[in-house]
């Protein structure tokens, strides 16, 4: 994945300054773009940056969104280990969300320690389920992936939208909704969480599903770099002949990577469906499990990286909001012009300043 | 300090909280769009018309904000309601959960939605009796219809959109009980509002199937829906704001959906001090609903026709015919 130029430059050149001169780049751009449009880049750049990270309530709305990223960044991030493309993180994130408002609705009399894990269950299990029928197309069967992935995105909204319009719906209700989850079914938001300890937040959408990334980073670190199955994984992802070779089966490699990835996807209902809208609705996933996939890429496929990646994401979704508030001439397109360029710049043309980069150190 | 200045100084001092009086007396609306955006060709944009016939009215300046995500709506309400915008309007029925907490949250300001209900002392609820405006441009499909086919497009398979297609199979029926009625909707998410080529299909193979007539409820899909009207040489009915222009002469007629009346409205009633919290239903009767009749389509309405559903329209007004809400039970009583 990485050219060969890059693997003689030290670490934190191709780690550190590489995304960091990227970022610019994309930055430069967007400014120019701004210039266009009539309003002051500076101007802009400071308030998407008061607005990301100005104030608490700021702080908890990016990471929030950041929560979000981090499931689909290492849902896509562990399909790339494997060599795998996996585009259906939106449509297993849908069932997952499925699975965890499942076990909301119907076992929401249990006490939080126990309905918290089960949820987690519920959602990794049917965002697995959910990748498992294309991972087997493409073990057994040599369907793409990819292909097969983007149809599952349709199946999956497809299904959502029955059961919410046909089943789940609450009579009466105009929204196509379930009812409401109780009150002892819900994850606790991080400023009622941390008030019990005596730390007072301002209120935002970002809630305990935020300790649960960070502990599903560290499992995927322990997992793809420190077990053997991990080092199987990635062997497939750097040479699937040479894993045969080793007695390594690719097909059950591919199943694995694909399930571990589905069942990440599926946690990001926890954190917008039990964290912060506490009801099933449709189109909740938002289009992360996309955004997923540009943090993965910008991460390295490393935890560190995608949960780095994944706030700068959240501060641009985040910071973006309060910049079209702030300035009404700034359209929420122009946010996504903004952040287009910004996966153009990190993801696409990633390793457009190596060469330059390279020669420069190396005079230096 | 001179005497005259200082007693200049006092003046202004004095004045200055009766200049900001002044203004604090001039409202300051804020709106919140849905994920449709404001420049839909359709719903959204028929707010944006009245917030703009009303800039245009008063003078008086309005904010607003285009949502890109579920949790922005709650966000975007507040940072409004933060800021002392008053009264603060929020587009669509997917806003009713969060303006119902942001609301609580801020019961000093008035909140609208449209085509929801939010039960709030400060929330006022608009809807909109779509039911009616469709039953009586159905009694026209019917009317016009020389096969006794009539198709109806949806856009996303929702209970709103199911109303709508619920109303015209009732109004259908009751000016011709052996009316053949074709349903299609579009699709299951968020695109289905935007998918012209599709609608067109969804038309022609119902044109195909014998309908003369071809009504949607699709927002930017039915685009699509009236150009293939126009191009099989049969009849297609708009929806929501009068859209008998686009093919004059093959748009027999638009059911429309008021919302510029109602943001017009409510601003003017907070700018009035006429404001009142509850539910406000538009139907037939307030004008909220209606069909549009212009020289675009004055020769395809015959004075029969005309009668029809001006009948239609005063009997529903006054309660005599009572069109079955799909919403009320989730179950349509004709199919």
């Amino acid at each position: 994945m990485t050219p060969a130029a890059a693997r003689e430059l030290p670490r934190w050149a191709t780690a550190g300054l590489l995304p960091v001169l990227n970022l610019t780049a994309a930055f430069v751009v967007s400014g120019l773009v701004v210039l266009v449009i009539g309003e002051d880049p500076l101007k802009v750049v400071r308030l998407l940056v008061w607005g990301a990270f100005g104030f608490e309530e700021a702080i908890g709305y990016t990471l929030y969104y950041a929560t979000s990223f981090i499931f689909t960044g290492l849902a896509v991030a562990v399909a790339f280990h494997c060599g795998l493309f996996n585009i259906g993180g939106e449509g297993q994130a849908y069932i997952g969300g499925l699975g965890v408002a499942l076990v909301c609705l119907n076992l929401d009399g249990l006490p939080f320690w126990l309905l918290a894990p089960l949820a987690i269950a519920g959602g990794a299990l049917f965002g697995a389920a959910w990748a498992y029928v294309p991972a087997y197309l493409q073990a057994y069967r040599g369907s793409h992936v990819v292909i097969t992935t983007i149809m599952f995105n349709f199946i999956a909204s497809a299904t959502m939208v029955y059961l919410l319009v046909n089943v789940m719906i609450q009579p009466g209700q105009m929204q196509p909704e379930s009812r409401a989850f109780s009150a002892d079914a819900r994850m606790p938001f991080m400023h009622q969480a941390l008030a019990g300890i005596g730390i007072d937040l301002a209120a935002s959408p970002l809630n305990l599903s935020f300790v649960w990334a960070l502990i599903c980073c560290l499992l995927f670190w322990l997992f793809i770099w420190h077990t053997r199955a991990g080092y199987a994984l990635r062997a497939v992802g750097a040479n699937p002949t040479a894993a045969i070779y080793a007695g390594i089966s690719p097909a059950r490699q591919t199943m694995i990577a694909m399930l571990i990835s589905g069942a990440l996807a599926g946690c990001l209902g926890l954190n917008e469906l039990m964290g912060v809208q506490h009801r099933l609705l449709l189109e909740f996933t938002g289009g992360y499990g996309f955004v997923g996939i540009a943090v993965a890429l910008m991460g390295r496929g490393h935890p560190l990286g995608i949960v780095l990646a994944a706030i700068l994401f959240g501060a641009l979704y985040q910071g973006g909001a309060e910049l079209s508030f702030e300035l009404p001439r700034i359209t929420r397109d122009m946010v996504v012009v903004i952040q287009g360029l910004i996966i153009l710049f990190a993801g696409a043309l990633e390793f457009m300043f190596l060469p330059l980069l390279t020669r420069w150190l190396i005079r230096v | 300090m001179s005497k005259r200045m200082f007693l200049a100084a006092i003046i202004v001092i004095l004045a200055t909280p009766v200049t900001s009086m002044a203004v604090a007396a001039d409202i300051q609306p804020a709106i919140v769009y849905d994920l449709g955006g404001k420049f839909d060709k359709s719903f959204n944009e028929g707010v944006f018309d009245g917030a703009s016939a009303f800039k245009k009215n008063t003078g008086i300046e309005y904010r607003d904000f285009e949502i890109q995500n579920d949790s922005q709506r709650e966000q975007a309400l507040r940072n409004f309601a933060r800021r002392g915008n008053d009264p603060i309007l929020a587009v669509g029925f997917s806003q009713a959960a969060a303006v119902e907490k942001v609301a609580k949250e801020f019961p000093t300001i008035h909140f609208a939605i449209i085509d929801s209900m939010v039960n709030q002392p400060n929330v006022q609820s608009i809807v909109f009796k779509e039911q009616e405006g469709s039953f009586v441009v159905g009694v026209l499909a019917s009317m016009a219809a020389k096969s006794g086919k009539i198709g109806f497009v949806g856009g996303m398979d929702i209970p709103l959109i199911r109303r709508f297609a619920c109303g015209y199979i009732q109004g259908a029926r009751y000016a011709n009980a052996n009316v053949e009625v074709f349903q299609n909707m579009t699709g299951t998410t968020g695109a289905a509002w935007s998918d012209p080529v599709k609608g067109g299909e969804l038309a022609k193979s119902q044109f195909d199937r014998g309908a003369d007539v071809v009504y949607h409820a699709a927002g930017g899909t039915g685009i699509g829906v009236l150009q293939a009207a126009a191009d099989a040489n049969k009849l297609g009915i708009g929806v929501d704001s009068n859209q008998n222009h686009l093919h004059p002469g093959k748009v027999l007629t638009s059911m429309l959906k008021r919302v510029d009346v109602a943001t017009q409205q409510t601003f003017m009633e907070a700018r009035a001090g006429t404001w009142k919290p509850g539910l406000k239903v538009l139907g037939l009767k307030e004008n909220g609903v209606g069909w549009a009749l212009d020289e675009n389509n004055k020769a395809l309405i015959t004075p029969t026709m005309k009668a029809a559903a001006d009948k239609a329209t005063a009997d529903i007004a006054a309660g005599t015919i009572q069109v079955h809400d799909y919403m009320a039970d989730n179950h349509c009583p004709t199919k």
